[in-house]
């Protein structure tokens, strides 16, 4: 009996540090954000007492829907090349052999440790009327010398897919990296063609390394703010750079922590659908990989 | 059968689609011209002018300041986790799991909002302190799942012989989780270091007067300064970031032999 119950200290030992620290700086934080939605802001830039709909009728605004709107599609379009881009590649490291197949997985987790900030920048300077990509295409009669590359909602996708393709990348090469491409050999002795066979059999294959990258791409997508910030301008504004005026702009929490909890609903939403279909064994490989 | 060259070329151009924007500025940093549009000599004037800018090196003391106490802390709460979800299978486990993985998605500037109500709700002062412990919640988890991928051939049997032969948990923790973690644990901390170095989003929203961090200084400076002297920092960053990998790949390749 003492044996057990020594057991069940060490494990209360070992779980509670992370177990209260994030209880009380993750999980209560994120319940306040819909708490303090249905405050009264106060002129102090906080939050006074008593409780109001206020904040919700203000969120009825007709400047709102059309920016939710862009968040999502901006996000679904991401998710949607990352995966198309990521599957060929994934295909591609998983069927390379040793050092190669070791180089190519370090270019692609590189940008991981890169500053983000660094990387936004860096697409700043090059879609900046003065930068080259813009010459090289007004040089090549691709666009007029008035189209800006800047400050639209495709500068955004542009350098959006380029920030989460790595993290589409990772899960997809580490199903594939285990998938047994002898069955795509025996589907072309088979007769099917090369493209069927990786279509039906693939696929298939590596699909939950396939959900995993969705979830990888397209929930921290909903969320972005710096991207449309640098190279957005207003006709790019998503829901967080919103978030980030009422905050910073008006100083009027409420009505930010009010979008805070439409975004975590919408967050909410794509991750429980993904934890019903995924058990906990089968989510957690893409972090061994990045380590 | 012949492969197809499709993928590969695919993944190639991804690649370059990586990292050009990336080469174009370290090569700007190194270019005599105010604007980056034409090239008008090697220089290093702006690495020079940039070691002469006081409020970037005020920037980062803070952010050194603030990474070494996150990652301890993170480095500490973290392995401690990692170890609760190897060690048990149990209900509590799977609560612990899900409370260490949901940070890991859940886009960053929810989390900032969300510590910057908890700081205003509970009176703190915005400063270094808040964003030290903003920095701590958020690599707690990467922490935890770079020691637990580490972890998966490690037999817990080795830490039970030594209780049962007498060993207490200090001696244990010394003795053999420490010395058998130690490649899981320093990539860890590397990870939880370069993340508190490069964090921009949660500093912004915890961050409080005078408690400007580099990366706060680098949007500032994205936002009103001069390009050349952020080509210049930025080339600085990578190189200490790629020092870092090249640590972190060769302790994994030892670990691996």
């Amino acid at each position: 009996m003492a044996k057990v119950n020594s057991k069940k200290t060490n494990e209360w030992l070992l779980t509670l540090p992370s177990l209260v620290w994030l209880f009380v700086l993750f999980l209560l934080p994120t319940v306040m954000i819909f708490a303090i939605a249905f405050k009264p802001p106060d002129m102090y830039g906080g939050f006074a007492s008593g409780w109001t709909l206020n904040t919700l009728k203000d969120l009825a605004q007709p400047s709102y829907p059309i920016i939710i709107w862009r968040t999502i599609y901006l996000s679904l379009i991401t998710t949607i090349l990352c995966i198309l881009l990521a599957v060929p590649a994934g295909y591609c490291i998983a069927r390379l052999k040793g050092k190669w197949r070791q180089i190519f997985l370090l270019l692609v987790v590189l940008p991981f440790w890169t500053s983000f900030l660094v990387r936004i920048f860096a697409w700043k300077v090059l879609l900046h009327p003065d930068g080259i990509i813009k010459k090289s295409l007004v040089f090549l009669h691709v666009i007029g010398p008035d189209t800006s590359l800047l400050y639209n909602a495709g500068a955004v996708l542009l350098v959006m897919v380029n920030n989460f393709l790595p993290f589409a990348i990772l899960p997809i090469y580490a199903a594939a990296a285990k998938f047994d491409f002898r069955l795509v050999e025996a589907a072309q002795d088979l007769g099917a063609h090369r493209f069927q066979s990786f279509m039906k059999v693939f696929i298939p294959g590596i699909w939950r390394g396939i959900v995993t990258a969705i979830l990888m791409v397209f929930i921290p997508a909903l969320g972005s703010y710096i991207i449309p910030d640098i190279v957005g301008g207003t006709s790019g504004e998503m829901i967080g750079n919103k978030i980030a005026q009422r905050v910073f702009t008006d100083r009027n929490l409420p009505h930010a922590s009010g979008l805070s909890a439409f975004l975590t609903l919408a967050v909410l939403v794509p991750m429980i659908i993904v934890l019903i279909m995924q058990n906990r064994k089968k989510a957690a490989p893409i972090f061994e990989e990045e380590a | 059968m012949k492969k197809s060259r499709l993928p590969l070329i695919i993944t190639i151009s991804l690649l370059v689609f990586f990292y050009l924007p990336v080469i174009v500025l370290v090569v700007n940093s190194f270019n005599a011209a105010k604007f980056g549009s034409s090239w008008e000599g090697f220089s290093l004037i702006w690495y020079h002018k940039l070691f002469h800018h006081r409020e970037i090196w005020a920037a980062v003391r803070n952010t050194l300041f603030i990474a070494f106490g996150a990652t301890v802390l993170s480095v500490i709460i973290g392995t401690t986790a990692a170890l609760a979800l190897h060690r048990f299978q149990t209900g509590l486990q799977k609560a612990h799991y899900m409370l260490i993985y949901t940070p890991l998605v859940i886009p960053e500037i929810l989390m900032g909002i969300g510590l910057l109500l908890f700081f205003v709700a509970i009176g703190m002062q915005l400063g270094l302190f808040t964003i030290m412990i903003s920095h701590v919640t958020f690599c707690i988890s990467f922490v935890a799942m770079v020691v637990l991928g580490r972890l998966q051939n490690f037999d817990y049997a080795v830490v039970e012989a030594a209780q049962d032969l007498g060993a207490s948990w200090p001696a244990v923790a010394w003795r053999i989780l420490i010395p058998l973690l130690s490649p899981g644990i320093v990539s860890g901390a590397l990870l939880a270091f370069t993340l508190s170095i490069d964090d921009f989003v949660i500093t912004f929203f915890v961050a409080g007067p005078g408690s400007t961090t580099l990366p706060l200084r680098i949007y500032s400076m994205i936002k009103h300064g001069s390009p050349p002297l952020i080509n210049a920092l930025s080339t600085i960053l990578l190189l200490v970031t790629f020092v870092a990998v090249v640590i972190s790949q060769n302790l994994m390749e030892e670990d691996e032999t």
